[in-house]
């Protein structure tokens, strides 16, 4: 009889045990949308939330959530189980123009990160400047954490949703833990 | 850290970004028309500017975009960043002097 291959968590096999502000999130629908920005129809009903237009700007609804990622570059987060009711409202809403609508969930994986230290921590591998000011609440983008490309969403003042690829995961958790306990 | 204005994002750190050749080398519309040695120039030779220099550069871990950017190659200062299609924009060359 055939077996099914259960999907582990990228974690699954890392023993380290981060702090209270650095969480492993679960299983996430995800979509990468590329499409003519100037074709993005406002609002779009399968997201409940118009693409964000403006650079670096994520736009989020109660069910989902759109990360500008660069021009005509959307990455799309969904409940789990909503994923597939999703990619099908979204076909039948861009349908008739040019757009590439790729599924994505099990790429990535999405770490959260808190505290009043959220911002060094995360700069002990990133360069950016994640002052308030020119890092706001709602702003996203891709951008480098030592190593790894990281997709970086500011969702509160103390709080950033990271998206890494699946293989950089333990790589990533083991240096934010490490800075952790160096920066608390 | 070096910081490279992007058209896109505005400035950004260095590590985000990748060099791609120089700016503004046109390709042939039809390469069957041109001569052997023009063909060879298109492909291999550059301008090697001391000085200004009009070269691309791709925002490779951002928006990634290309996009083109004037860069002094003895100083390594970026005097102006422009998108693909725009005209070389001189006039900030002279301003940033």
């Amino acid at each position: 009889m055939a077996e099914t291959m259960a999907r582990l968590h990228p974690l699954a096999a890392v023993k380290t045990v981060a702090d209270a502000h650095l969480l492993a999130q679960g299983p996430m629908g995800r979509f990468s949308l590329r499409l003519a920005a100037n074709a993005a129809p406002a609002p779009l009903g399968a997201l409940g939330l118009s693409l964000p237009l403006a650079p670096c700007r994520a736009a989020q609804s109660e069910t989902a959530a759109a990360l500008w990622l660069g021009p005509g570059e959307w990455l799309l987060l969904t409940a789990p189980e909503r994923a597939s009711a999703v990619e099908a409202a979204l076909r039948a809403e861009l349908a008739g123009q040019a757009f590439s609508l790729v599924e994505i969930s099990h790429r990535q994986t999405g770490l959260s990160l808190s505290g009043p230290r959220a911002a060094q921590r995360l700069n002990a591998g990133c360069p950016l400047d994640l002052d308030l000011a020119s890092f706001p609440v709602g702003m996203c983008t891709r951008t480098v954490f030592a190593k790894a490309e990281i997709v970086l969403w500011r969702t509160g003042v103390e709080a950033f949703h990271i998206e890494v690829w699946r293989s950089f995961v333990p790589y990533l958790w083991e240096l934010l833990v490490i800075v952790g306990a160096e920066t608390s | 850290m070096l910081l490279i204005t992007c058209p896109f994002c505005g400035p950004r750190p260095e590590l985000e970004f990748g060099y791609a050749g120089e700016a503004h080398v046109v390709r042939a519309q039809d390469p069957r028309e041109v001569s052997d040695l023009q063909w060879t120039e298109y492909l291999y030779q550059r301008s090697n500017v001391r000085g200004v220099h009009a070269e691309r550069w791709r925002h490779a871990h951002g928006c990634a975009q290309f996009f083109n950017a004037l860069r002094d190659t003895t100083t390594d200062h970026f005097v102006a960043t422009y998108r693909i299609g725009e005209p070389r924009p001189d006039a900030a060359v002279e301003a940033g002097r």
